[in-house]
């Protein structure tokens, strides 16, 4: 048992139920109790969608329990089957059903010769591995699956275009700045000229799979998701993969020139060294920025970055080699991709860890005292308790990190985006400072503001007051007080109080 | 009280249905969310999963920031097949969480898992208690069994075993064995603990202690034969437990929830210590009064409840009263001899406002809702996170359901609260309408 407070990332299930939701018109169905469901809420809260998230439960109750599921799962996956007709029904086992060890793939099998839709049971172990991990496997299982399929049924696209192409694998939804960085790659190929032939599995159809193949190489913008599909199509179809993740000006550079390599190899003569020129002077602002007069306040400023392996390497190569920024502490909560880590960012930053326990990142944070923190929303948190500004750069994430406007972390305007990002967490941290050692312009007391002070505030009434959350309590008091003066009352007691409430005063 | 079963099958009561149970709800944990805030010197350790702890962080947002005094007991694979002992793994949490917090009482949360692989919770709390010098209790409160605020009633069940047993102790004269106390039983905010309290001081009646108390060492002190009431409509397994175990007696009726509830519930505790209840209707007058302006809005509209925290019934008994229709209540669950003043107020008040009676459906089946949904097109739909915003893409209002149970919404006073929420969404007049769009969701 460990005692756990937060966790970076989520069970199992949950990366499996990204996988799946991404695609279009796959169902995933859920063998779990009444309340695991809450997958559903996070994707129509956070990323606000418009449609039902495709994913029910077969519920695991007392009877199952006593019983087994014996039909129920059948009968589910046959009725979502007619419902919405589905090209593909994932089954999605959960802690609860690992441990009541049903034979879920007996249900697979006997389910999906009744069925339109294919049906597949998600291969995960919720005991042995995570969220990200889950969706990397899921990822690669659907694809396996459809290409084994499309081969059999010889529909399979295995010629390839004309014109370079590239299939993207990994982006999928609930993702830190997905749909952005997706549309930044867009852009990026297009000026490339480069054809994309897929993007997996946000916003494809299973139908897509099959045409895999055709495309010239692959590309896993995010390490923790898409690398073992990426690698599987190597092993089977013989197409090189790029896992280089092209955020901030060096890497994209970097990303670009191994497209360059690999195209050169597979007979095209194309030099993009021009371009990556003319971007990175002129049409990003960020390479200009780091060079400004403004960026060398930052020289020397300490920061430490937390977050999942992607981000985090590649903000402390951006703060190491584009800013200047001392970087005291690199780390991630990606335990697998420990060897990687280090490997990749060893050289920016003076110390590195591998932790997903909280109360450890906060500790040395605490201790470091870095100007800045660079991390996930509990970051976000322990920068607010300890007053050191955070910017925000990687899952686990709020509703506000899925924001309206355009965001990409990835190429050129990703690059802009994040010196924005840095600057402001520095600039922040220095105006707070200033304010501090000039006695601060906001004061949080909120007796300097009342109408009079002739109302004597009884000791329960008081902490009643207190009890009420700050933001309103100034006015809660105020108007109590003008209450208790338009009656004559001279002492504020609990019950004062509650009339005022009853007159409907409070607010 | 009790509905007779025979007078239901009449066209003129409720229809009562049961579906398939394949509805979305929180799960049950995630009572630990206002009960550790509730509770000041209590933790609250969910013995668990990822999949727990994960629901909790996410349901419970910035809570989690706030150093709550609760965690998770995160199961890992050598829990589970048992190569590790529980007890000795209990025993090193529970001795860490009593160095770092010092709580009164710890509460362990059982959840599917340790239902699963039968850890013998209630086996290992006692040794374990005597060993810490902490009391234990333990709530079975998981997704097998129970639905969102059951989670609540069966922590205070739990509670309801054991709390206030001593009645012989330091007799301070205050109050006289012979006749029976009142204790409420239902976690709401101080305030609304005040101002209930209140209501009920008025014609004279005290109430002895609130299960749960502001802390644990608070708890009040319980007899055989003393009067016990509910305050929230999903505590039927802790009334069951008073009324067996500690052999108390019940007063079932509605719940304080709207003025007509208020009013109803007041009511029923007087009529059993017999104290009259001058100046109570206009009481309720003067509340409704209060609530004339969101009335307007209201009266006429159409609501259909998808059901997932059992208060459903009280608040649709409540907007019905407030002059709406509802089409359907549905709820996870249904004790209708707990609800039972409740239901029978909800048929009277459909008489009396001259609309239709609604169907109760229990363990709806989200899906076939949706379809009646489309069908009836309501005014309002109250409904969980999950099909809010797909709800709102059609063109349909709707409520997050989970905000009744987060809110103030007891007594005369907080009636406001709850109108304030289901007002928003109908409120909400933009310009948008005018301008035709009314549809997100399909491309037209």
């Amino acid at each position: 048992m460990k005692l756990a407070y937060w966790m970076y990332a989520g069970p199992a299930h949950i990366g499996t139920l990204r996988i799946a939701t991404s695609f279009r018109k796959v169902h995933a169905i859920m063998h779990a109790p009444l309340g695991d469901d809450y997958f559903n809420v996070m994707r129509s809260m956070l990323e606000r969608k418009r449609d039902f998230t495709p994913v029910t439960a077969s519920v695991v109750d007392r009877h199952v329990l006593a019983r087994g599921s014996q039909e129920k799962v059948i009968q589910n996956i046959k009725r979502k089957d007619k419902e919405e007709q589905p090209d593909l029904v994932l089954l999605t086992p959960t802690c609860t059903s690992s441990i009541l060890q049903e034979d879920l793939q007996n249900f697979v099998n006997r389910a999906s010769q009744d069925s339109k839709a294919d049906v597949l049971l998600a291969d995960v172990n919720h005991y042995r591995v995570n969220e990200l991990q889950a969706a990397d496997r899921t990822l690669e299982q659907v694809i396996k699956f459809y290409l084994e399929k499309a081969e059999k049924d010889n529909s399979i696209f295995s010629k390839k275009t004309e014109k370079p192409s590239v299939n993207i694998l990994g982006p999928c939804n609930l993702g830190f700045h997905v749909h952005h960085d997706i549309a930044e790659l867009k852009r990026l190929f297009k000026d490339l000229s480069i054809t994309i032939n897929t993007i997996i599995p946000e916003g494809a159809s299973i139908d897509e799979l099959k045409k895999l193949p055709q495309a010239w190489f692959n590309i896993v913008p995010y390490r923790e998701v898409g690398l073992l599909s990426a690698q599987h199509l190597e092993k089977n179809y013989d197409m090189p993969f790029i896992s280089t993740t092209p955020i901030g000006i060096v890497e994209t550079a970097n990303f670009i020139r191994q497209i360059q390599t690999l195209l050169k190899q597979l007979g095209q003569n194309v030099n993009f060294e021009k371009y990556i020129d003319l971007q990175t002077r002129f049409v990003s602002q960020s390479a200009w920025f780091s060079r400004s007069i403004d960026c060398q306040n930052l020289a020397g400023k300490t920061a430490v970055v937390f977050g999942d392996a992607t981000h985090t390497v590649a903000i402390t190569k951006i703060l190491s080699q584009e800013m200047g920024v001392r970087v005291l502490v690199a780390g991630t909560y990606c335990k697998p991709e420990e060897i990687w880590f280090r490997k990749e960012i060893s050289k920016y930053c003076e110390d590195i860890l591998i932790t997903d326990d909280h109360n450890l990142v906060g500790d040395i944070i605490a201790k470091l005292e870095p100007s800045a923190i660079f991390g996930t929303q509990m970051e976000r948190h322990i920068g607010k308790r300890l007053n050191i500004p955070c910017g925000v750069i990687s899952a686990p994430v709020h509703i506000q990190n899925f924001p309206l406007s355009y965001r990409p972390f990835m190429g050129y305007e990703g690059s802009n985006q994040i010196a924005d990002l840095i600057y402001n967490s520095f600039t922040l941290g220095m105006e707070d400072h200033l304010l501090e050692i000039f006695g601060g312009h906001d004061t949080k007391d909120i007796s300097s503001s009342t109408l009079s002070n002739e109302n004597i505030w009884e000791i329960e009434a008081e902490n009643e007051l207190k009890r009420i959350p700050g933001f309103v309590r100034g006015k809660i008091k105020r108007n109590v007080e003008k209450f208790a003066k338009i009656n004559n009352l001279n002492k504020i007691t609990l019950d004062v109080m509650h009339a005022c409430k009853e007159a409907g005063n409070m607010q | 009280m009790n509905i007779e079963q025979g007078s239901l099958i009449n066209s003129n009561s409720i229809t009562f249905e049961c579906e398939t149970g394949n509805y979305h709800t929180f799960c049950p944990i995630s009572c630990v969310a206002w009960l550790y805030q509730k509770i000041e010197d209590s933790f609250f350790l969910v013995i668990g999963t990822k999949t727990c702890g994960y629901f909790l962080q996410n349901a419970l947002g910035v809570m989690i920031f706030a150093e709550p005094r609760y965690a998770m007991a995160e199961l890992e694979e050598a829990d589970i097949s048992a190569h590790l002992n529980d007890y000795m793994e209990l025993k090193r949490l529970c001795t860490l969480i009593k160095k770092d917090r010092n709580p009164s009482v710890i509460f362990w949360i059982g959840t599917c898992t340790t239902e699963i692989i039968k850890m013998d919770l209630e086996g290992i709390a006692p040794k374990l208690e005597n060993e810490l010098g902490v009391p234990i209790i333990v709530a079975r409160a998981n997704g097998l069994d129970y639905a969102f605020t059951q989670g609540e009633d069966t922590v205070l069940a739990a509670l309801a075993q054991t709390f206030g047993k001593k009645s012989t102790t330091s007799d301070n004269g205050t109050k006289s064995e012979n006749t029976p106390n009142l204790v409420i039983f239902g976690s709401v905010p101080n305030s609304v603990v005040y101002e209930l309290g209140n209501e009920l001081k008025t014609y004279g009646i005290e109430i002895k202690g609130w299960l749960p108390a502001k802390r644990y060492t608070e708890f009040p002190i319980l007899n055989e034969k003393d009067f016990v009431c509910g305050v929230n409509p999903y505590l039927s397994r802790t009334a069951t437990t008073l009324m067996r175990r500690r052999k108390c007696q019940l007063i079932g009726s509605p719940f304080p929830i709207g003025p007509d509830g208020t009013k109803a519930w007041i009511e029923k505790i007087c009529s059993v210590f017999n104290k009259p209840t001058p100046g109570l209707n206009d009481r309720e007058e003067k509340a409704w009064k209060n609530l004339e302006s969101y009335l307007k809005l209201l009266r006429g509209k159409s609501v259909f409840f998808m059901g997932d925290n059992l208060l459903e019934i009280s608040l649709a008994r409540f907007f019905i009263k407030c002059g709406m229709s509802v089409y359907e209540i549905g709820i996870p669950y249904l004790d209708k001899r707990y609800q039972g003043g409740e239901l029978a107020l909800l048929e009277k008040t459909c008489k009396e406002m001259g609309t239709f009676l609604p169907v109760i459906v229990e363990k709806p089946d989200n899906y076939n809702q949706l379809n009646r949904i489309k069908d009836l097109h309501p005014d309002l739909v109250i409904t969980g996170m999950a099909h809010a915003n797909p709800l709102e893409a059609r063109g349909i209002n709707t409520k997050w359901s989970v905000e009744f149970t987060f809110s103030q919404i007891h007594g005369f006073t907080n009636a406001k609260n709850i109108l304030e929420l289901i007002s928003k969404p109908l409120q909400r007049q933009t310009t948008f309408k005018e301008l035709g769009w009314k549809n997100y969701h399909t491309l037209v």
